[in-house]
């Protein structure tokens, strides 16, 4: 059996050399390091504090409010400062896959502030910025039932691999790549987000999504490990 | 919450002694870190630590046509952007003052500053020359963002190499390095932003101290003389007080460069 | 690692901390089956079978009877909205001033920007009851304000006061310790404002130790030390050690 052959050698379930650190931004609330391979995102979290305009406030629970963005020099094609469609849709895409573990309703007409900004990319920014969110929230005392960890898988011609770079992303044979981005919830194993872009059968995105699950243990692992000992860059 | 009023004469009466609350002289600045390679993408980055104040700047290169004026010069255009990340004052949205101010300020540094040899980015006079964008972001702000935007800038441009440049495809191929690093003089432009905090001056001030400011005085120096000068804020500085800023300026960059000096070659 | 290894250790968000029937749910924990699972990120801990989280940051969580530092931040017709640095509206009624406050001359008790120490009387849906009826609590004249992250004020205090008062002995200053995490301090010196402002950050950032109260006593015996011998600097360097 010949061995799938990736760009840059890993064994299909291998994630690139991953990074975390919690306490980066000193004047935050709670803040993160994540870094899958090249692709390197931080967070930093504001709150829970007063909303403002006052009609944007709900009694009922709390907001969380998420902002995603790349610096201009995080990629080779230089990205004009300021948001961007892709980035607005980012953003709303990581609210809702931290939503379900953020006990928003203990903070009613307040708001939490979560700023993801990616400072190098090499594709699967969004779950690297999202990972970095999860650790910020954490560190930042903002009750929650539990962490949340997200990885892409993805599909290069038939074969399936785990944590797709950009060389990967821009896969050119057969049936050419697709990029799964996938975050899972670690005690109760539920899919707080999913995306995909690409061409593939409804049975190899379930196995997908197990591949999915199984290395966001590890991103969790990572994850817990840096905010038991924030400050400390840990690797894995 | 912003410093209290007692804080603020609090921090007067101290500086009428000579003294800071973190022990500093008032013509000191706080240890100075600066580190390379933040982004791989980027043509040169730098990550500058002033304290606890922290911003990362990035240079990006293209190309295209030079200004009218000037057919045979390249062209430097500096951002800054003051991340919601860095402080809990900054908001979303586009760029407010403080932030375009810092752009400029760091701009009129490095120009005014003769940094960049402009003639040497030109690839074809009159239609072809590349572009230097240098862009600032705050990460932490702890006080003089400023003065540590332009440290960032220098360092950034100093790791700067030139992408490789396909004359036939006209294309930039930015993996690629033509070897050749951006074309800079030897000597590095720095600003010195003085703060009038009641009758005395301090530089590189902590958020409290740039809180409890009526007015600030930036001064760009490239090889001990000054190049260029900004007054910000609302008050007046009286001559007296500005006299005394420039006569401690030159003794102040010599100890700034030093220390750039030595985190730059580390 | 045991269940009593397990206690004061950091622990994260949906992280089972004990097992077993016996064991009540505390602050920031809640019950599942057997399990006492951890719904904040803090230090874990264990009294009489009840487990809790003791949280190392979050915002200040405002309670009746605590004593808070704030900034007036709006007068309105019948008292003063106070800046404590929390979401809910802090207010401080005319009613609730020691003394007859006319309607029409707000600002001459307290004006916009003026500090303030007061009690939380009552918390409800309209935000913060603020009351500055009792001994220790109305405006601040002079000295100086630290920040600090409120999770730490209990430290600072320390068992019965024991840790505050020792730094109030040492430094010779008034310290009013706000539960929201502003403290105010006043000494003869600036001096000696800024050792008890160094003593409580070397406190915040030794806070996990047992032992502490000893650290801050040599830290305060070191202190001393240090000043007379930056007074030797100033003379000529043949007499450095």
């Amino acid at each position: 059996m010949v061995e799938f052959k990736r760009p840059d050698k890993r064994a299909v379930n291998d994630i690139r050399p991953m990074k975390a650190k919690v306490g980066i931004v000193p004047n935050a609330d709670g803040s993160a390091m994540f870094s899958f391979g090249e692709t390197i995102a931080i967070a930093a979290v504001y709150g829970p504090k007063e909303l403002h305009p006052r009609n944007q406030r709900n009694p009922a629970k709390g907001t969380l409010r998420c902002t995603y963005n790349m610096n201009s020099f995080s990629v080779s094609d230089r990205i004009r400062p300021g948001p961007s469609r892709r980035s607005t849709e980012i953003s709303k895409i990581t609210g809702w896959s931290l939503e379900p573990v953020v006990m928003i309703n203990n903070f009613a007409n307040t708001v939490v502030d979560v700023h993801v900004q990616i400072i190098q990319a090499d594709a699967s920014t969004r779950c690297a910025g999202i990972n970095a969110a999860a650790m910020a929230l954490a560190h930042a005392g903002i009750p929650m039932r539990d962490l949340v960890s997200s990885i892409s898988v993805g599909k290069l011609d038939k074969q399936l691999v785990v944590d797709v770079d950009k060389a990967e992303e821009d896969w050119e044979e057969g049936e050419g790549p697709t990029d799964i981005a996938l975050t899972f919830s670690h005690n109760d194993e539920k899919l707080t987000h999913i995306q995909l872009d690409g061409i593939i059968s409804a049975k190899q995105l379930k196995e997908a999504v197990e591949l999915g699950k199984q290395a966001s243990k590890r991103v969790y692992d990572l994850q817990k490990k840096a905010l038991k000992s924030v400050g400390e860059e840990i690797t894995g | 919450m912003k410093a209290p009023k007692m804080n603020v004469d609090r921090i007067k009466r101290y500086l009428a002694e000579g003294k800071r609350f973190d022990g500093r002289k008032p013509e000191e600045f706080r240890d100075l870190e600066i580190s390379f390679g933040v982004s791989k993408k980027a043509e040169g980055s730098a990550r500058v630590k002033l304290g606890d104040t922290e911003v990362i700047v990035g240079v990006k290169m293209a190309v295209g046509q030079p200004y009218d004026d000037s057919p045979n010069k390249g062209n430097l255009m500096v951002t800054a952007e003051l991340l919601p990340l860095s402080s809990s004052r900054f908001e979303l949205g586009p760029p407010k003052f403080p932030a375009i101010e810092l752009g400029r300020l760091v701009d009129r540094g490095i120009r005014e500053g003769r940094f960049i040899e402009f003639e040497k980015l030109c690839i074809k006079e009159g239609e072809k020359v590349w572009t230097i964008f240098v862009d600032v972001y705050a990460i932490n702000d702890a006080g003089n963002l400023l003065d540590a935007a332009g440290i960032g800038a220098v360092a950034a441009l100093k790791n700067a190499k030139i992408p490789k440049y396909d004359e036939k495809e006209e294309k930039i191929v930015y993996e690629e390095s033509s070897g050749n690093p951006v074309p800079l003089t030897k000597e590095v432009p720095i600003s010195i932003t003085f703060h009038k905090i009641g009758d005395q001056i301090v530089v590189d001030p902590t958020r409290e101290e740039e809180d409890a400011a009526e007015a600030k005085v930036t001064i760009g120096l490239s090889n001990g003389v000054i190049s260029s000068m900004q007054k910000g804020n609302e008050e007046a500085i009286d001559t007296e007080l500005f006299g005394k800023m420039l006569d401690a300026v030159e003794g102040i960059w010599d100890d700034l460069n030093k220390k750039v000096e030595k985190a730059l070659k580390q | 690692m045991t269940e009593k290894e397990k206690m004061r250790e950091i622990v994260i968000p949906g992280e089972t901390i004990v097992s077993g029937d016996d064991y009540l749910p505390g602050e920031g924990t809640e019950k599942q089956g057997k399990d006492i699972i951890a719904m904040k990120y803090g230090l874990a801990e264990e009294q009489s079978r009840l487990v809790k989280i003791i949280p190392l940051s979050g915002t200040y969580s405002p309670r009746r009877g605590n004593v808070i530092i704030g900034k007036v931040e709006e007068l309105t017709f019948n008292g003063w909205v106070l800046d404590i640095d929390t979401p809910e509206r802090a207010f401080l009624s005319l009613m609730e001033v020691p003394r007859y406050v006319n309607k029409d001359a707000l600002e001459e008790v307290m004006d916009l920007g003026d500090m303030v120490v007061a009690k939380i009387w009552s918390i409800n849906k309209r935000g913060i009851d603020l009351s500055i009826k009792s001994r220790g609590l109305g405006k601040i004249e002079e000295g100086m304000i630290i920040e600090v992250n409120p999770n730490k004020v209990p430290r600072i205090i320390g068992k019965e006061g024991s840790m505050i008062s020792l730094i109030k002995d040492e430094t010779g200053c008034n310290i009013t310790v706000g539960q929201n995490g502003f403290i105010w301090i006043k000494g003869a010196k600036i001096e000696d404002e800024l050792l008890a402002k160094k003593a409580i950050l070397f406190i915040v950032e030794r806070s996990f130790i047992s032992g502490l109260t000893e650290e801050v006593n040599k830290w305060f015996g070191g202190q001393i030390k240090s000043a007379t011998a930056s007074v030797k600097d100033t003379e000529p360097k043949e007499d450095k050690k």
